[in-house]
C-alpha cells in the first residue's frame, strides 16, 4: 500500500487537539443555525482573521476561529469584547478561589 | 489550619470560550444542549466514510452517477448526507485526462457532510497558497505524480460551493460490491491529493 505525505486514514481521527477548540467550533455552527450570521459572513470573517494572523506568521487555526466567533458576537451586539474579557477574568478568579475537588462556580452578581 | 489546594485556571483560550458560552447561554442566544449535539455529530458521526459511500455508489450505479453529475446536493442527500450550512455540492469526476484537486484559499471551506472536518494540512497556509499556483509540485509532495498528459484542475471552495472529488475506480475491483468498494476510498482521494491504488485481484497471490 502506498501512503501519501499526509494521513490517508479513512478514520476521521481527532479533529480537535483540545476541548476548547471543539467548543468554539460548535458555538459557531450553533450561532449560524440560529440565524445569528450567514455562513458566507462566517467564512469572510474567519478568512480575515486567518489573513491577519498569517501576516504575523501565526498559523493557529482555532485561535483564528475563536477570534472570528468573538468578532461576530460583538458585531451582532450579543456580547462586547470588554464583557467577554470581564467574564473570562471572573472565571480565572473562580478557579483560583475554589478548593481542589469542588465544582468551580462563577462568583459574580447577575448582570 | 486547612490547606486547600486551589485550582489552576484553564488556558486563556479555554477561558475565552467559557466566557462566550457563559454570556451566550445566559442571554438565551444558544442552547448548551444544541452545542453538545453538534459536537457529537462532528466528533463521532460524519467523516470520510460518508463520502466513500457516495463514491462507491457512483461507481456501481450509473443512474446515481448521472444524478450526481446533474445535482450533487440532491444525489448526496439521497444517502442522507445533508449539508449543515445550506451549501451547494458539486461532484468532480477524475478521468484519464483530468485530475481534480480542491482547496479553500480564503479559509477552510470543506464538504463537512461527506468528509467531516478538514485535516490540518488543508487549513495550512502552505497548501492554500501554493496548490493554485503550482498544483503538480504540491501533489508531488503528497506522493502523487500526475502524468504530464493529465490536466490538473484546482477548485477553490466557498461558503456556498463545496466540492467532492470522485476518484477513478481502481483496476482489479470488478468483483467487489459497493460496501467493499467504499472501504477502498480514502479521504485524500476525495480532496484530490491522492489517487487510489489498483487492487491485485483474482490470482490469489
Amino acid at each position: 500500500m502506498t501512503r501519501t505525505g499526509s494521513d490517508v486514514s479513512l478514520e476521521p481521527g481527532r479533529p480537535f487537539d483540545e476541548p476548547w477548540q471543539a467548543e468554539a467550533f460548535a458555538l459557531a455552527v450553533q450561532l449560524h443555525r440560529q440565524g445569528v450570521f450567514s455562513w458566507s459572513e462566517w467564512s469572510a470573517t474567519l478568512g480575515a482573521e486567518i489573513a491577519k494572523l498569517e501576516a504575523v506568521g501565526d498559523e493557529d487555526y482555532f485561535r483564528c476561529w475563536l477570534n472570528a466567533v468573538e468578532t461576530l458576537v460583538a458585531r451582532k451586539g450579543l456580547a462586547s469584547q470588554d464583557e467577554l474579557a470581564g467574564i473570562a477574568a471572573a472565571w480565572a478568579d473562580a478557579y483560583r478561589d475554589t478548593p481542589h475537588g469542588e465544582p468551580v462556580r462563577l462568583g459574580r452578581p447577575a448582570p | 489550619m486547612s490547606e486547600h489546594r486551589h485550582q489552576d485556571p484553564p488556558s486563556p483560550m479555554a477561558l475565552r470560550v467559557k466566557a462566550l458560552e457563559t454570556l451566550l447561554v445566559e442571554r438565551g442566544v444558544v442552547d448548551p444542549e444544541a452545542v453538545d449535539a453538534i459536537l457529537d455529530v462532528y466528533e463521532h458521526q460524519v467523516g470520510p466514510h460518508n463520502g466513500a459511500r457516495v463514491v462507491a455508489r457512483a461507481w456501481t450505479d450509473p443512474a446515481f452517477r448521472e444524478r450526481l453529475r446533474e445535482d450533487a446536493t440532491a444525489a448526496i442527500g439521497e444517502l442522507g448526507f445533508l449539508g449543515m450550512q445550506g451549501e451547494h455540492m458539486v461532484a468532480l469526476e477524475n478521468t484519464e485526462r483530468v485530475h481534480n484537486v480542491v482547496v479553500c484559499t480564503l479559509c477552510s471551506c470543506y464538504p463537512w457532510s461527506v468528509l467531516g472536518l478538514p485535516p490540518a494540512w488543508y487549513k495550512s497556509h502552505a497548501y492554500r497558497s501554493r496548490v493554485v499556483m503550482e498544483p503538480r509540485a504540491v501533489l508531488r509532495e503528497f506522493g502523487l505524480d500526475v502524468p504530464e498528459e493529465v490536466e490538473v484542475r484546482v477548485w477553490d471552495s466557498t461558503a456556498e460551493l463545496r466540492y467532492l472529488v470522485v476518484p477513478r475506480r481502481p483496476a482489479g475491483t470488478d468483483h467487489l460490491d459497493e460496501e467493499a468498494l467504499a472501504a477502498l476510498v480514502t479521504r485524500d482521494s476525495m480532496v484530490g491529493t491522492a489517487v487510489l491504488p489498483d487492487v491485485d485481484g483474482g490470482t490469489g497471490t
